[in-house]
């Protein structure tokens, strides 16, 4: 095994594990704060892609580009994760959690068809946007610049969250909400509030991911109850509300299913769900998480 | 008492007395005994596809109850279920079409096989609580999809494993008016038997004092635990036996539906029977076969218009938990106690 195949593999690795940051950023939020399991975030970053590739349709002829795509579908899908929560989940907050599970779940079906309704069950793509369309060269390996800029972007964002919830006045409240919501309430912090901005924080991020995935994934009905089970074994190896922990979860994945393969051919899937598994047993509360 | 007060009195007790002696006569009436004989007739009445329909509302009971001894009798929320279900399908498949064993040995043997796969997950599930229970057995069950889907030369991996042997049901030609019976009603008979069977027992398992003790725990665990019961060895035991159970079903839907195939094990199917249990109504016995035989039902009913089952599975479930979180046995006897409120009032 040449270093430059071993590098090339730890890149691949890498790779799957910014792409999983973004998305597993948001499902963690959200369970920090309102310690549910939101199934539909794997269905807002499925409409992400979907909402991207019709704004790059209809952007197109205006010579408006992915960028601006991109930022509309991510922005569209934050919107729709405002209503559901303010229409929605809002009557469900002191219902058993099998409610809560359950209307997540009801909402991936829901919006599954209507993805199939509206743009139909072909598979859709996007192209490169032309400034990352190149390659370098790094230790005898070809990176692709846009495989380049998403292990750049995982890092970034980490960071921009990591400031946005322990540096700012609204991250501390999220954080106090985190810790005990009903004290927070009795202070006269506006928790109802909290719990918008956060789901509509998370359906942006998973809206993001899902926009940003379209250069390099085809774009195809069914994604979306793939990557939430991914993400989903993210945020359980980190912990379960924890954004550092989400990010080392995200890159442990990312490393045990990239060198998984060369180790057991065939059986790399089943690692992750074997070492998610062992966490849940050993530590159900993650790497990094707290008890609860 | 004066001659007034007892011309009032006397025909309300006289129509107290006709409700209860109505109720009683309406209560004696071996009802599932009933549905249990119709359903046995479908191979006569109705057609293959009626018989295709009831053999699948047949095994889904199976599989719903199986859940609901964990969902509504023990409050153990599994959304790993159908692992169990995929072991026993994948047991008796294997069994039968690798190895030709008879399926009076490999029926068994499935649900054998799936209890000690819930024995071992479960022994590691039941130590946690609520949310990371359910997360634990949707990994376990996502191993078990890993394991089906990868490991070909046993499982046959993405290929599944096709064409299943019937069982040899040659005996049933003895059996007056079963002669005439293609092998699959034949199937579908044994199906119904082999269910009403294994119904009945978990009927009398859940009014036992360990059926007590299970839903003690449900209502209270650290009360229950204050009394000195093993709250993690009966919920053990639950999450075992309804392995079990759920891995009985698998085994017949696998010869059912000519194949085992990774797909069964998708955890998305585990949310589906999830549904159908309290589509139908967690905390009533007959909640979840009620429910399997509404949702393959609606399911035929609804494909037969749009592709979009999904939609309108995903609708339903949303009815349901923001108007009707009882299900339908729960809504009937909600409507039920209203009616007979009215009737008294």
């Amino acid at each position: 095994m040449s270093p430059s195949f071993l590098f090339s593999q730890f890149m691949g690795g890498l790779t799957t594990a910014m792409f999983l940051f973004l998305i597993a950023s948001g499902l963690s939020l959200v369970f920090g704060v309102m310690r549910v399991i939101n199934f539909a975030h794997g269905s807002f970053y499925m409409l992400g892609a979907y909402l991207a590739w019709q704004a790059v349709q209809w952007l197109h002829p205006t010579g408006g580009g992915f960028w601006l795509a991109a930022l509309c579908a991510a922005l569209g899908v934050g919107i729709l994760g405002v209503l559901t929560e303010r229409v929605f989940f809002r009557a469900l907050y002191g219902r058993e959690e099998l409610y809560q599970l359950l209307f997540t779940y009801a909402l991936v079906l829901v919006l599954g068809d209507a993805a199939k309704f509206l743009w139909g069950t072909d598979q859709l793509s996007v192209s490169t946007p032309p400034a990352l369309a190149g390659s370098v060269r790094i230790f005898g390996t070809t990176q692709p610049l846009y495989t380049m800029f998403i292990v750049a972007i995982g890092p970034a964002i980490a960071f921009t969250l990591w400031l946005l919830l322990s540096r700012t006045g609204a991250g501390r409240m999220v954080r106090a909400a985190q810790m005990d919501r009903e004290m927070l309430d009795a202070l006269g912090a506006n928790v109802a509030a909290i719990y918008t901005a956060m789901f509509a924080l998370s359906a942006f991020l998973a809206g993001l991911s899902g926009a940003l995935v379209t250069p390099i994934q085809s774009i195809v009905p069914g994604m979306d109850v793939l990557i939430i089970v991914q993400a989903f074994i993210v945020v359980v190896i980190g912990g379960m509300g924890s954004l550092w922990g989400t990010f080392w979860g995200s890159v442990i994945y990312g490393q045990v299913l990239s060198f998984g393969i060369l180790i057991f051919p065939g059986f790399s899937l089943f690692s992750v769900f074997a070492l998610m598994a062992v966490i849940l047993i050993v530590r159900p509360w993650g790497l990094f998480g707290r008890p609860l | 008492m004066t001659a007034e007060a007892t011309a009032t009195v006397l025909p309300r007790a006289a129509a107290a007395a006709t409700a209860l002696r109505r109720r009683a006569v309406f209560s004696r009436i071996p009802w599932t005994l009933i549905i249990f004989l119709l359903m046995a007739t479908v191979p006569w009445v109705g057609s293959r596809y009626d018989t295709f329909l009831a053999a699948q509302i047949t095994i889904d009971a199976l599989f719903a109850v199986s859940l609901n001894l964990l969902l509504g009798t023990t409050g153990l929320i599994s959304f790993g279920h159908v692992a169990y279900f995929g072991v026993g399908a994948y047991v008796c498949g294997i069994l039968m079409k690798t190895y030709g064993v008879a399926f009076y040995l490999a029926f068994p043997a499935a649900g054998l096989g799936a209890a000690l796969f819930a024995l071992i997950a479960g022994y590691f599930c039941v130590r946690l609580i609520k949310l990371y229970f359910a997360m634990l057995t949707l990994a376990f069950s996502q191993i078990v999809w890993a394991i089906a889907y990868k490991w070909n030369d046993v499982t046959g991996g993405d290929q599944g494993l096709p064409e299943i042997p019937y069982p040899h049901l040659d005996w049933m030609s003895a059996i007056p008016g079963c002669g005439d019976l293609s092998i699959g009603a034949r199937f579908y008979l044994l199906t119904l038997l082999l269910v009403a069977v294994s119904l009945a027992i978990v009927h009398r398992v859940v009014r036992s004092p360990f059926g007590r003790v299970l839903t003690t725990i449900r209502d209270n665990p650290e009360r229950a635990a204050f009394l000195g019961i093993n709250v993690r060895l009966y919920q053990l035991a639950a999450f075992v036996v309804a392995g079990g159970l759920a891995g009985l079903a698998g085994a017949l839907y696998g010869i059912f539906s000519r194949g085992v195939f990774a797909d069964y094990v998708f955890w998305s199917k585990s949310a589906e029977i999830v549904i159908m249990t309290i589509l139908g109504g967690t905390g009533y016995f007959w909640g979840p076969p009620v429910g399997a035989a509404a949702l393959v039902w609606l399911n035929q009913v609804i494909t037969d218009y749009t592709q979009y089952w999904s939609f309108v599975l995903g609708a339903i479930l949303l009815a349901l938990l923001f108007g009707f979180p009882g299900g339908i046995v729960g809504g009937l006897d909600l409507l039920w106690q209203r009616l007979k409120r009215l009737r008294n009032a």
